[in-house]
């Protein structure tokens, strides 16, 4: 995947998709952004500077699905996280979590989330539900996992017309479907023909933490030389950012 | 009948005084279950952890009591394993100790996770790569050997022992003891290790990912030495504790000051090998991974000053106290250090866990903080209370310290003998027992 932040307005169309897809519950109203069910997180930063320089950049923020070590895989005690050979996509089996939260520990993208609360739906909304993802109960780890009810779904179809592989068309996850800037790009980044794998290795072309070597499957792209400073972490933090983010 | 419970030759406080005494920590226990419920029940909102914090005072503390019990497991080495009889004085309470601090470790780990009924799943599903699947494995096979040690103490009550049966079983478990002693301390030293190892291995967090030596990251090396230092000191002020509440002298001053030694030996170690590690980290491992280590230390509330505390006060310094045999002559020099030793342990595991969640990773990520909801004081402090009843109860009723008999009849002996009508140098024990009656404690 990759993600173009030049044009992301910061809308948070994805992070709705993604919740309606994969039947998270509706946050508790005493709930707050730091123990809410969210898989998607999308954040501002600045370069703080004055008008007319000033500009904001947004960063949705989820499982970065990576491919070496993947911490969250290696840490768990019973296998409740997996990496599935085939597309390279990281899994998780809430059904096997013990909800010890070491793989939220151990993931530096903070992309796990964990069910606080029973989740707890109105009658309207049960009706909504998706009936291709399982909702998960309390006092279990989730994450994002490219939609793997879209994923289940296109092998199905595949299936069904007598094909070993699935159409890329048949599998878009749903922030990428949802996205009204076409700021997300979705595909295999093996295929050297694909649109990802051109834009993964354009220049502008980044991946957040890189130097801590667990290889993210997400990539960022930019063409603001403030936007990849930061995220190659060479500003300097301000005060602000030190104790609000 | 609760007198002829009580072991022959030593002095025991009335029934209703010692009910009086298990009032308060019964009611700390009450409290603890409702916390306990709440969090069991109603879910693990009740706690003030979140998605960032994802484990909170109870890991902190968790980590702190299993170093802290370490004493078990080594003193049972240095007593089985290395012969060093002296600590036959101290192996009861360390066992009982060592009970108390990993039953109470796994009963708000319990608590602790999400899904509880499902931690058989790690017996049936292990991940062999996660530090996490050895610490389980260990610290259930550990507590199942603590609980085998326990029996013995408790068959050694006055009334069990006059049970043929019991006698029998008591007499052969004691004959197995060093084989337990063996397998306790090989348990102890993974366990402990892979506590240290379930930060080291975070290589998303730099701040606590180290460098491996073998299949192993240094931090466990680190908690295991640092375990080995700070078992025996907490035993040492442990006893000290028993004696203060119970006004009497119940292992004689050598013992202690074994126990300050091994601690200063095993401390001295540990301090100079974090300092490599630390260096290490500084200079290779952290920039290595993006991060400059000063970085960590630029927040207000974690400065560098915590970095000076764990490695010179907390650790150079009581080695040094510890290491000397003048000092260790002096009670209250050699209690003060073993303290330190312990605030070491657990400034050292605050940092591992607290400080490791606090800290941010992603360029646009906050400093957290995070403050223990009343719901997590109390759970811990249950196993506090569960703590001090079992150890008050086995104290009454069992010979947890075989010197204090001993002990107790050379005070009366003191107590009844004539004054000496011309000056002379007093005997060991007796300068020993008048120094302890002049100070109150």
């Amino acid at each position: 995947m990759v993600i173009d932040l030049d044009r992301c307005n910061g809308c948070g169309a994805c992070a709705v998709a993604c919740a309606v897809e994969n039947n998270v519950p509706p946050a508790h109203q005493q709930a707050n952004t730091r123990n809410a069910v969210s898989l998607m997180n999308v954040s501002a930063v600045s370069n703080h500077e004055q008008f007319p320089a000033g500009d904001t950049a947004y960063i949705p923020m989820f499982c970065q699905q990576c491919e070496n070590e993947t911490p969250c895989m290696t840490v768990c005690p019973q296998n409740a996280v997996d990496v599935d050979p085939v597309t390279g996509i990281v899994g998780q089996v809430p059904q096997r979590c013990l909800g010890c939260r070491y793989c939220m520990t151990a993931c530096p993208y903070h992309a796990r989330t964990f069910n606080w609360r029973d989740p707890e739906w109105t009658d309207g909304m049960k009706a909504q539900l998706n009936p291709a993802v399982a909702p998960r109960m309390r006092g279990v780890v989730e994450k994002c996992n490219f939609c793997h009810g879209r994923l289940h779904a296109a092998r199905e179809k595949a299936a069904a017309a007598g094909r070993n592989e699935i159409d890329p068309a048949d599998y878009v996850p749903a922030c990428v479907a949802s996205c009204p800037t076409n700021a997300i790009t979705f595909g295999d980044l093996n295929d050297e023909e694909s649109d990802v794998c051109r834009l993964s290795k354009s220049d502008g072309a980044f991946r957040f933490l890189a130097r801590l070597g667990t290889e993210p499957k997400v990539y960022y792209h930019t063409t603001k030389p403030w936007v990849r400073a930061l995220a190659e972490r060479s500003l300097t933090r301000t005060r602000q950012e030190e104790f609000h983010g | 009948m609760d007198s002829l419970l009580i072991p022959r030759g030593v002095q025991r406080t009335t029934f209703g005084r010692f009910l009086l005494w298990l009032l308060p920590w019964s009611a700390l226990l009450l409290v603890g279950l409702y916390a306990i419920y709440l969090c069991l029940i109603e879910g693990l909102y009740h706690t003030n952890m979140d998605n960032r914090f994802a484990f909170g005072i109870w890991i902190f503390l968790d980590l702190t009591v299993i170093a802290l019990g370490a004493g078990a497991f080594f003193t049972g080495f240095l007593l089985y394993i290395l012969r060093r009889t002296e600590l036959k004085a101290v192996i009861n309470s360390a066992v009982i100790i060592g009970l108390i601090c990993y039953s109470g470790a796994v009963l708000v780990l319990m608590v602790d996770v999400g899904q509880p009924l499902r931690a058989w799943f790690t017996f049936w599903h292990p991940n062999t790569h996660s530090m996490l699947t050895e610490v389980t494995f260990c610290l259930t096979c550990y507590l199942i050997v603590l609980l085998i040690e326990y029996i013995p103490i408790v068959l050694k009550n006055r009334q069990l022992r006059q049970i043929p049966k019991f006698l029998v079983f008591e007499f052969q478990l004691h004959k197995l003891m060093p084989v337990f002693a063996g397998i306790g301390t090989l348990l102890s030293f993974f366990h402990q290790g892979s506590l240290g190892g379930l930060f080291g291995v975070l290589r998303g967090r730099p701040f606590a990912f180290r460098e491996e030596l073998g299949i192993w990251p240094s931090t466990f090396f680190l908690f295991v030495i640092s375990a080995a230092a700070a078992g025996p000191s907490f035993i040492m002020l442990t006893t000290r504790l028993a004696e203060a509440v119970t006004r009497k002298r119940l292992v004689r001053d050598d013992v202690y000051r074994f126990l300050g030694r091994v601690s200063g030996i095993m401390l001295i170690a540990y301090v100079l090998l974090k300092t490599v590690d630390t260096l290490i980290w500084i200079n290779s491992t952290s920039p290595g991974s993006g991060f400059p280590a000063f970085e960590f230390y630029a927040t207000r509330s974690f400065g560098t000053w915590i970095l000076f505390t764990e490695i010179v006060l907390f650790g150079l310094l009581p080695a040094l106290v510890l290491l000397s045999d003048r000092m260790r002559r002096n009670r209250r020099v050699l209690f003060t250090a073993g303290a330190l030793v312990c605030c070491g342990v657990l400034l050292n595991r605050f940092v591992m866990t607290i400080q490791t969640l606090a800290l941010p990773t992603l360029p646009f990520d906050a400093f957290l903080t995070y403050l223990p909801s009343w719901e997590e004081v109390a759970a811990f402090l249950f196993v506090i209370a569960y703590g001090m009843i079992l150890y008050s109860v086995t104290y009454r009723y069992a010979t947890v310290f075989p010197q204090e008999k001993e002990l107790s009849m050379a005070r009366a002996d003191a107590a009844e003998a004539p004054a000496p009508s011309f000056p002379r140098r007093p005997s060991f024990v007796t300068a020993l027992i008048d120094r302890f009656a002049s100070s109150k404690l």
